[in-house]
């Protein structure tokens, strides 16, 4: 689809929105890969964005994989999650962070992976 | 616009409750998607990261009227590992405003992996400056492209890269070769990661 650089039109994404700002609640501790599952079912006159997510949450979805969905920004994605976080229609998986920036993995966390790549 | 549908791809188990990101970076044209198309479970998607010019991402949707904004573009894959955790793996430009994104999109990430084409080895020096600054582990795996060869003495000195930053060659559409250099960089994390913690609380 897009190549890098494409200029976004920034009016969908403020209806998208309802020109929310950022102090939506939670939505900056959506990671990229924090997995998101419905705790409700879409309900009628409910917006589109909003009754999308929760279909595509009742199995566990990752934030990015909602974008790809959704055709939006990580960004606004994110913004449509704290929405929903806050009226309690999902739950968020989150990872597990290190404690610094430059903190190096849990070797167990690795052992897991090592484990699993070999078995692909 | 939205890629296939979620009923294109096969759904998580509901017992999934970790994502970990692993993140392959490299210039144009190197062999980003189809690294992450050989070792993904799924078919790889695509999204994007929406920011203004001055290098903030879109959440602050009222400031952004009438401000130019610029998107980059990244795909990425999925390999469930066990019954609770999944890792993603993201194909990302390794261009000079994608750096921007970094924190935002990939702080938090297991590692990286350096892709680059032997034939254009300073397509990749940006992206190790980055990752180095980043405090980001890495590893760096040539793709062959059929180009002259050249040994790993002549790519590693080219790249200016460290003793200790293993090197390895792949062929990005193999899925076993892309699973090697995924093993390689995790044994490398390994190794940091047992070496650091020893180092800090002695038995
Ligand atoms: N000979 C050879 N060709 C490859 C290899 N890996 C990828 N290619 C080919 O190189 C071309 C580019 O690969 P992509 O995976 O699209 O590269 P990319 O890094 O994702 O490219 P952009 O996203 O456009 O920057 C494709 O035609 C691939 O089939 C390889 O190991 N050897
Ligand atoms: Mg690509």
């Amino acid at each position: 689809m897009t190549r890098p650089g494409r200029d976004e039109d920034p009016d969908r994404l403020y209806t998208v929105t309802g020109g929310r700002s950022r102090s939506t609640v939670g939505a900056e501790t959506f990671d990229l890969v924090t997995l998101v599952v419905s705790e409700s079912a879409p309900v009628r006159g409910m917006q589109s964005e909003h009754a999308a997510i929760l279909r595509i949450c009742r199995f566990p979805t990752a934030v990015v994989e909602l974008a790809a969905d959704l055709g939006l920004p990580v960004s606004v994605v994110r913004i449509l999650l704290g929405d929903l976080l806050a009226q309690g229609k999902i739950t968020a998986r989150h990872p597990r962070r290190a404690q610094t920036a430059d903190a190096l993995p849990d070797p167990d966390i690795l052992k897991q992976v090592l484990v699993g790549l070999r078995n692909i | 616009m939205a890629t296939a549908g979620a009923e294109a791809r096969p759904p998580l188990l509901s017992t999934a409750a970790q994502g970990l990101k692993i993140v392959v970076v490299g210039g144009f044209g190197v062999g980003k998607t189809t690294m992450v198309r050989a070792v993904s479970d799924i078919r790889p998607l695509n999204t994007e990261e929406t920011m203004t010019r001055a290098g903030e991402g879109v959440d602050d949707l009222s400031a952004v009227q009438g401000k130019t904004t610029t998107t980059i573009a990244f795909d990425f894959g999925r390999i469930s590992l066990n019954d609770e955790t999944v890792l993603y793996l993201f194909g990302a430009p390794g261009q000079e405003r994608f750096w921007f994104l970094w924190d935002r999109l990939f702080s938090g990430t297991l590692g990286a992996v350096v892709l680059v084409d032997t034939r254009r080895l300073e397509d990749s020096w940006y992206a190790i400056d980055r990752l180095e600054a980043h405090g980001t582990p890495f590893i760096v795996a040539s793709n062959d492209f059929g180009g002259p060869r050249h040994t790993a003495e002549q790519v590693r000195e080219a790249l200016d890269l460290p003793a200790e930053i293993p090197l390895v060659e792949c062929d990005a559409r193999s899925r076993e070769s892309s699973k090697d250099v995924l093993l390689a960089l995790v044994h490398h994390l390994y190794a940091l990661s047992t070496a650091r913690s020893a180092s800090e609380d002695p038995l």
